[in-house]
């Protein structure tokens, strides 16, 4: 395997019985990631529950409850590796219901795998899992126009998806779609080139997935480092050192550069950049590295080193997409913890601007309550100022969530607008 | 010519590094779980990046069963030592003898189940409020669920229908006295990646995996390790063969496969060849098809 081979991870979106699952199988037994173990034990229970030769869908339905209802309910992790990528899929389920799921799944993704059923072509659902993989911005999205071998592998029934797909999508800020026909259950066009469908002249899902340039995905111009901890050794080799620990969470940090510490605004040079390994001239995202300074100056947990010529936002009234994740509707005016990169502070929602309709992408400045898998624009203020970005410019100082201090739960995602 | 990409193994380093630091930062009272494993050593090593130049900040937890390679105990002490770390040892003898438990009856007994009640034990009696697990999604379905930071209620319960959401890198460790965090800094890695990264840093891990003569009994069609505690049935026979473990668990449950791979490239090559997961050799995980997902609702590892 090549030095350089990169990690790709996406989610799958489709409503039950798209195909989803299949499709997992489908990619992972093709490309001989499945084990001979497993595969017998998916064959056994397909057996069992008298398919007509290997149920592939069996392979990711991993709970007990699940592999007895037969749906996925939560996310579910997959992994492999060709000889050109390593690949990580968040499973996630399709239904309403789940969208909380879907959202977990795509905050992290490169990209995001759509499955619409060829026979009934966009339905609402799809609209709302584009819309979602929209607003979290997953860079790039492939539309797999799935049971093509139902509409006898026609190129009519997927000219018809795509038609149906960019007439809504136009209102989405994607940058990049492509649609491919597959048929999940015979193989067609996942890893292999269907032969059925010479009409086809693109690439099948798997060389999609292993070429698609991702590189770009990570904001490489405003340079962000989250404070994580602080590391003081104490010890006799390293008894003044000072290290700041953190990952970088985008663009780039040389040694010697002028950079600022947020929120105290005081200013200093970077005058190392280490790792156990070796000491580094530069530092870029993902990274995590440990960094000192030449000055000494308080720096602690949740805040944020930043060139000095390119610095976010710092804001104690932000607005945010909210996706509620918990099955306790939020309380108005209620105080909450607010976690943003390493930071963490109290807020308020103050005001609900409006929500939207998940199936129809309409607004509703009406009905102002926070439910489970509700997603809603809101005014929030926090008790003292995040060092923000918006969300569309940086995924990672664009991000927060809301923990309810009377549960410790984890009740909303949001993106900073 | 610069690059401004990570390759996977470093982006999964990094990955590993700042959940590590979130742990520390987050909670009071974290503790690695070391069990000697290939897995656990590598969160270990990881540790060690994460917080240099400085020391492990945190305390290695080693669940002792009594049923051990002897090599993988004299490679825990090895290791304590170089990191000058602190060890604690929570024992499942102990726990028999204090009546907490009851030792498993018949011929495919195990200590296995009975390491959950002595980590419990442990995590509570040491008021440990984080244990950083070797635990990886590829691993098994259960653990395919897992997240980064796994909550345990008060009884240690792992309730897997009901786990807080887990989005881009922010991690919510908040949690009352007396419940508890799991943490898995190596969730994303799979076993080949495992492999191609301590190949990679040339850590050091135990002789056992490594091809080498052994007496094993051939049972559950695997080869089950000679020991003071295996009681052989009349038609046993034990032989000697060159074999290697691809995971170490208790010495009475870990079967080892017939190998040549002696060196950490063959140990690569070999597992790339492999057709088989890893723990299709663990009798405990072949008991049942949810076995796992029932011990880690109890709070198994
Ligand atoms: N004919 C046909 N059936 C398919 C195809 N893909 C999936 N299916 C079937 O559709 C049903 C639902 O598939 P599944 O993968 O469980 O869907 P999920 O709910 O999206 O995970 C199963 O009976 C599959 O065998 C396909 O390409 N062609
Ligand atoms: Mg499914």
């Amino acid at each position: 395997m090549l030095d350089n081979n990169q990690l790709l991870r996406f989610t799958t979106a489709g409503s039950v019985d798209d195909g989803k699952s299949t499709l997992i199988g489908r990619l992972l037994y093709d490309s001989k990631s499945i084990f001979e173990d497993q595969l017998e034990a998916i064959t056994n229970t397909s057996k069992k529950k008298g398919h007509e030769g290997v149920d592939l869908a069996l392979f990711t339905d991993g709970l007990k409850d699940e592999r007895e209802q037969g749906i996925t309910i939560d996310v579910a992790y997959r992994y492999f590796t060709t000889p050109k990528r390593k690949f990580i899929i968040a499973d996630t389920p399709g239904h309403i219901q789940y969208t909380r799921n879907m959202v977990t799944g795509a905050s992290t993704a490169n990209a995001a795998i759509i499955l619409v059923d060829a026979r009934h072509g966009v339905i609402e659902q799809t609209k709302r899992h584009s819309f979602i993989a929209s607003l979290l911005q997953i860079p790039h999205i492939i539309v797999c126009i799935n049971k093509m071998d139902l509409v006898d592998y026609a190129e009519d029934a997927y000219n018809k998806v795509i038609n149906q797909f960019e007439e809504f999508s136009s209102k989405l800020l994607v940058q990049d779609i492509r649609f491919i026909p597959i048929s999940a259950l015979n193989g067609d066009n996942v890893v292999n080139r269907s032969e059925t469908m010479s009409w086809y002249q693109g690439a099948p899902l798997l060389h999609t997935l292993e070429t698609m340039h991702i590189s770009s995905d990570i904001n490489k111009v405003d340079a962000r480092f989250p404070v994580q901890t602080v590391i003081r050794p104490q010890s006799e080799t390293h008894r003044d050192y000072r290290g700041y620990a953190g990952r970088v969470a985008s663009g780039i940090f040389r040694v010697g550069d002028e950079v600022t510490v947020m929120p105290s605004g005081f200013t200093s040079k970077i005058k190392t950049i280490d790792t156990l390994d070796k000491t580094l001239d530069q530092a870029y995202a993902p990274m995590s590295i440990s960094m000192t300074l030449e000055d000494d100056i308080d720096i602690s947990r949740g805040d944020m080193i930043v060139r000095s010529n390119n610095k976010p936002e710092s804001a104690q009234d932000i607005e945010v997409m909210l996706c509620w994740l918990n099955n306790s509707p939020a309380k108005p005016r209620a105080k909450y913890s607010i976690r943003h990169t390493s930071n963490e502070q109290k807020a308020m929602i103050k005001e609900v601007v409006y929500k939207i309709n998940v199936d129809s992408l309409d607004r509703n400045t009406e009905d102002k309550d926070l439910k489970m898998n509700d997603i809603s624009k809101v005014k929030i203020r926090t008790t003292k100022p995040l060092m923000i970005d918006s969300y569309r410019e940086n995924r990672t100082t664009g991000s927060i969530i809301l923990v309810d201090d009377t549960t410790n739960e984890t009740v909303a995602a949001g993106m900073i607008v | 010519m610069s690059k401004y990409y990570l390759n996977y193994l470093d982006e999964l380093e990094s990955e590993a590094i700042y959940i590590l630091r979130e742990v520390w930062a987050q909670f009071e009272n974290p503790v690695i779980l070391f069990s000697g494993g290939k897995d656990s050593i590598l969160v270990t090593h990881l540790a060690k990046k994460a917080f240099y130049p400085a020391k492990i900040p945190f305390p290695l937890m080693h669940v002792d069963t009594g049923h051990n390679f002897p090599e993988t105990i004299q490679f825990r002490d090895d290791i304590i030592k170089d990191l000058g770390v602190q060890l604690i040892v929570g024992s499942v003898q102990e726990s028999i003898d204090d009546g907490r438990v009851a030792e498993e009856k018949g011929k495919n007994a195990t200590r296995n189940a009975l390491q959950i009640t002595t980590l419990l034990d442990a995590i509570e009696s040491n008021k440990i409020d984080c244990a950083i697990g070797g635990g990886r999604r590829d691993e098994e379905k259960a653990r395919a669920k897992e997240r980064f930071f796994s909550h345990r209620d008060d009884f240690g319960q792992w309730d897997p229908k009901n786990q807080r959401p887990e989005l881009w890198n922010i991690f919510n460790g908040k949690h009352f006295e007396g419940e508890h965090f799991r943490a898995f800094p190596i969730s994303n890695w799979t076993e080949m990646d495992v492999w191609n990264y301590i190949k990679r840093e040339n850590i050091a891990i135990p002789s056992l995996y490594f091809a080498h003569e052994r007496e094993v009994v051939w049972r559950q069609d695997t080869w089950i390790p000679n020991s003071e505690f295996l009681v052989l049935e009349d038609h046993e026979e034990v032989v000697v063969k060159k074999i290697r473990f691809r995971t170490l668990g208790d010495i009475t449950i870990t079967g080892g496969d017939e190998s040549d791979a002696d060196t950490l490239e063959k140990i690569a090559t070999e597992v790339a060849g492999m057709r088989n997961t890893e723990r299709g050799n663990r009798s405990d995980d072949k008991r049942s098809e949810s076995a796992m997902e029932d011990r880690k609702r109890q709070g198994y590892f």
